[in-house]
């Protein structure tokens, strides 16, 4: 690599692809080569920066410079410039929102798990072992280390899991290890249920052969020699690269019969979800691979006795992967070192929302929601006022500005009523409807409830109604107490962690924002406007020059003209009158003077 | 961009081509037959879903119950042009569901409808993963991030134009 001038990488993660990245980077090669350069600058494809909000980016090395928002007509002018003549091209090193800042955006972050995002070509192996790429499992072979000593140095790590529940790492590859028999399987969650979330994806995409070195250790470990990843359908990039790179890792015999002459038998193969969020559940996950459909099953039997196919099997999430080689090449001590007492390491979180710095960060546990949201993430657009964040998705809950000084990590969100969830974190501003967000949650659940046990299946039904009457303006307030009612009954009846939290998004709103549930029910009122119900349409007097137009479209004739004449005005303005008004919009859509308004 | 149409007799014999593949091995390779078939026909018909339960030696009614259970396998074609907005947690809230009603107003139909003319459809999904973007939409492999329903009529004009309608 040393041999290049200049080293130009373009994201072509998804968010930048969208965008057009794929045609810049071919933009790129063909104006490198118009000018004869191809001998001295490198055009390199990459995986996610992180800042998704200003892509698509490009970063010139060896100066460092970000580009940002750049289209396919910029790249002439780039290679021109900064290539040809050494001039930086100004108006692309501004962010396309001018309240963000890249700086404080990386500042605070830690990279373990993304530490290769970005900075290689994932679809180039050499890339990867030029970063230490799998260092730690010809390690492991050349030295005959034992498996059960690896073992113990995850667990050591106190590496934890990334995909949600937090569950020891170490130990579960230890019960998986521990049972005796000839065939067992490692599989990994790229299912990415969480919507608003894409870390795993980034990783998939950006860094895919860090999770076949993972995949690969871990069956060493615990005696497995197939592996499965479960990609979600929506990810075709991340599938793409993901297969590309086994190949290629099968080409170099780091994956496949007897792997660096140990004896030792380990391959992989994608398998395709079909859109189903419970599938990212464990045991939906394994009937799914099995080519079911994905309904959970009890536990136990635990997977690590009886999982896929009836054989031990062990889960671990995208990231929970990533950081394996990273624990193994650095030590456990040095992974420990980071983070809090009982979370250890760091976390990716995408975020996402109503916040300047819009992408994919990771910082280490004990990190501040604040620093996050305010440091990281750059505030809130548009001079709005910050309400809440919410994480863990649809199995979360919220978080309210009174505790922005929470620090991260798997306990603590427990504690406020959230929880870590997998690393979707979304930012909501003044103008965003708890009740609202609630109901959004509910509907989600009760579309991808599996429908196999009763509490699930009828009571997210039944919350979801209460929700629907409570934001049309039906509810009443037994029905709050419904709510907090139905919610026991799932926690405790449900058969998988889908139904047992599925009114955590309803039980955090109702608790930080309890003021909002009832102005709902006994004002009728929705303060942010987004109920549409409960919407009022009123008249601003002062801004009312009286030609009546509106009064002549109101299908209802509830818009009457009053006494008051407004200052500065010649006609006496109109009202509308509330019992009578069917909120069609009709009026406002013909007012020409923004006289009429809808809060 | 359009969906590349095939005619019925390629279709056949592309799924003939899958079907030797995955011949006889049960259950456990149904989701990747069916992922498959449904790349070439758009959505799953009955004779399709007939043909894999033989190819695999797996009964009808456990096919279609593997269909019915994820919602990436639809029973139902897609429009020439499908219309795909993102309704995961980040792009609801920048206003999503705006951008939803104003494509359904737009086209006259509702979200998981067609077209009658089959030119058009419209669903919602959740999460594509460009949520850097939101709110997103989609029509067929285009993206389109940072929308406001304003940009929706000239975003469904260029697609009538495209097909002729
Ligand atoms: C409804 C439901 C959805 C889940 N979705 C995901 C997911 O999308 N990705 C994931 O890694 N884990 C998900 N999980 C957690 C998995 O069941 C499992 O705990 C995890 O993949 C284990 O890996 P880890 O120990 O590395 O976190 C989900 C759990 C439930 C109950
Ligand atoms: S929430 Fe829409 S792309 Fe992620």
């Amino acid at each position: 690599m040393s041999n290049y001038r200049a080293h130009v990488l373009v994201c072509c993660g998804t968010g930048c692809t969208s965008s057009n990245s794929h045609i810049i980077m071919e933009n790129f090669s063909k104006f490198v080569a118009e000018k004869g350069l191809e001998k001295e600058i490198d055009v390199v494809k990459t995986g996610c920066f992180g800042l998704c909000a200003e892509g698509p980016i490009v970063v010139i090395y060896p100066e460092g410079t970000m580009y940002y928002r750049c289209t396919p007509e910029d790249v002439e002018e780039i290679v021109n410039e900064h290539l040809v003549k050494g001039r930086k091209v100004e108006r692309l090193l501004k962010t396309g929102n001018p309240d963000s800042n890249p700086t404080d955006f990386y500042s605070k972050q830690m990279r373990i798990a993304l530490r290769n995002c970005g900075r290689i070509n994932p679809d180039k192996i050499e890339e990867y072992i030029a970063h230490d790429g799998y260092q730690a499992l010809c390690k492991i072979f050349s030295t005959k280390r034992d498996p059960a000593e690896i073992i113990s140095e995850i667990k050591e790590s106190g590496l934890r899991g990334r995909g949600g529940g937090g569950f020891p790492t170490g130990m579960k590859w230890d019960f998986a290890a521990k049972v005796q028999n000839d065939t067992k399987y490692v599989c990994c969650n790229a299912d990415e249920g969480d919507p608003g979330a894409f870390m795993d994806r980034s990783i998939l995409e950006g860094d895919p052969h860090t999770i076949i070195e993972a995949m690969t250790i871990a069956g060493y470990c615990i005696g497995a020699h197939q592996g499965y990843v479960y990609v979600r359908a929506e990810y075709p990039i991340a599938v793409e690269r993901l297969s590309a790179a086994i190949d290629q890792a099968r080409e170099h015999g780091f994956i496949g019969q007897n792997i660096f002459n140990s004896g030792f038998d380990f391959d992989l193969d994608i398998r395709l979800g079909a859109g189903a969020f419970v599938c990212g559940e464990e045991t939906a996950l394994m009937r799914s691979i099995e080519g079911k459909r994905g309904n959970p099953t009890p536990r136990p039997p635990f997977p690590a006795v009886k999982g896929l196919f009836g054989k031990p099997t062990i889960l671990n999430n995208v990231e929970t992967y990533a950081n394996i080689p990273v624990i193994l090449n650095k030590g456990a001590k040095w992974f420990a070192s980071v983070g809090t007492e009982k979370s250890k390491g760091t976390k990716v979180f995408a975020l996402g929302g109503k916040v300047n710095n819009v992408g994919l960060l990771e910082i280490p546990m004990g990190t501040t929601v604040r620093e996050i949201v305010f440091d990281i993430g750059g505030g809130i657009p548009d001079g709005k006022k910050f309400k809440a964040v919410q994480t863990g998705g649809p199995s979360g809950g919220c978080i309210p500005a009174s505790l922005l000084d929470t620090a991260i990590d798997y306990d603590n969100l427990v504690a406020v009523g959230s929880m870590m969830g997998s690393g979707g974190m979304i930012v909501m501003d003044e103008d965003t409807c708890m009740v609202d967000i609630a109901k959004f949650f509910l509907e989600f659940t009760v579309d991808e409830s599996c429908g196999k046990c009763a509490p699930c299946r009828i009571g997210t039904k039944r919350m979801y109604e209460i929700l629907t009457r409570i934001t049309d303006g039906t509810g009443t307030l037994d029905d709050l107490q419904a709510l907090e009612d139905v919610a026991v009954s799932l926690k405790n009846g449900s058969l998988c962690a889908l139904g047992q939290t599925a009114a955590n998004p309803i039980l955090s709103t109702m608790k930080h924002f309890r003021d909002e549930y009832v102005e709902h029910v006994v004002d009728k009122k929705c303060r942010c406007g987004v109920c549409k119900d409960l919407l009022q349409y009123s008249i601003i007097k002062d801004s009312c020059i009286g030609c009546g137009m509106c009064s002549k479209v109101c299908p209802a004739d509830a818009i009457t003209r009053t006494d008051y004449i407004a200052p500065g005005k010649k006609l006496a303005a109109f009202e509308i009158d509330p019992s009578k008004c069917v909120k069609c919009g009709a009026c406002m859509e013909t007012c020409k003077f923004k006289a009429i308004v809808k809060k | 961009m359009s969906i590349i149409k095939l005619t019925p007799e390629e279709q056949a014999t592309k799924l003939e081509a899958v079907l030797s593949k995955y011949k006889g091995q049960g259950q456990k390779a149904l989701m990747s037959t069916l992922q498959q078939a449904q790349e070439i026909y758009g959505y799953l018909p009955l004779p399709v879903q007939r043909k894999v339960a033989d190819a695999l030696d797996v009964s009808v009614a456990n096919v279609y119950g593997v269909i019915s259970f994820y919602s990436f396998f639809s029973l139902k074609p897609k429009g020439e042009y499908a219309f795909n907005v993102c309704l995961g947690t980040a792009c609801y809230v920048k206003g999503s569901q705006a951008l939803l009603d104003k494509i359904e107003e737009s086209l006259g139909i509702k979200s998981g409808d067609v077209t009658e003319d089959t030119k058009f459809s419209i669903s919602s999904c959740r999460c594509v993963g460009a949520c850097g973007l939101a709110p997103v939409l989609l029509v067929n492999d285009d993206v389109y991030g940072r929308l406001t329903p304003d940009e929706i009529p000239a975003i469904i004009a260029k697609y009538k134009e495209e097909a002729n309608v």
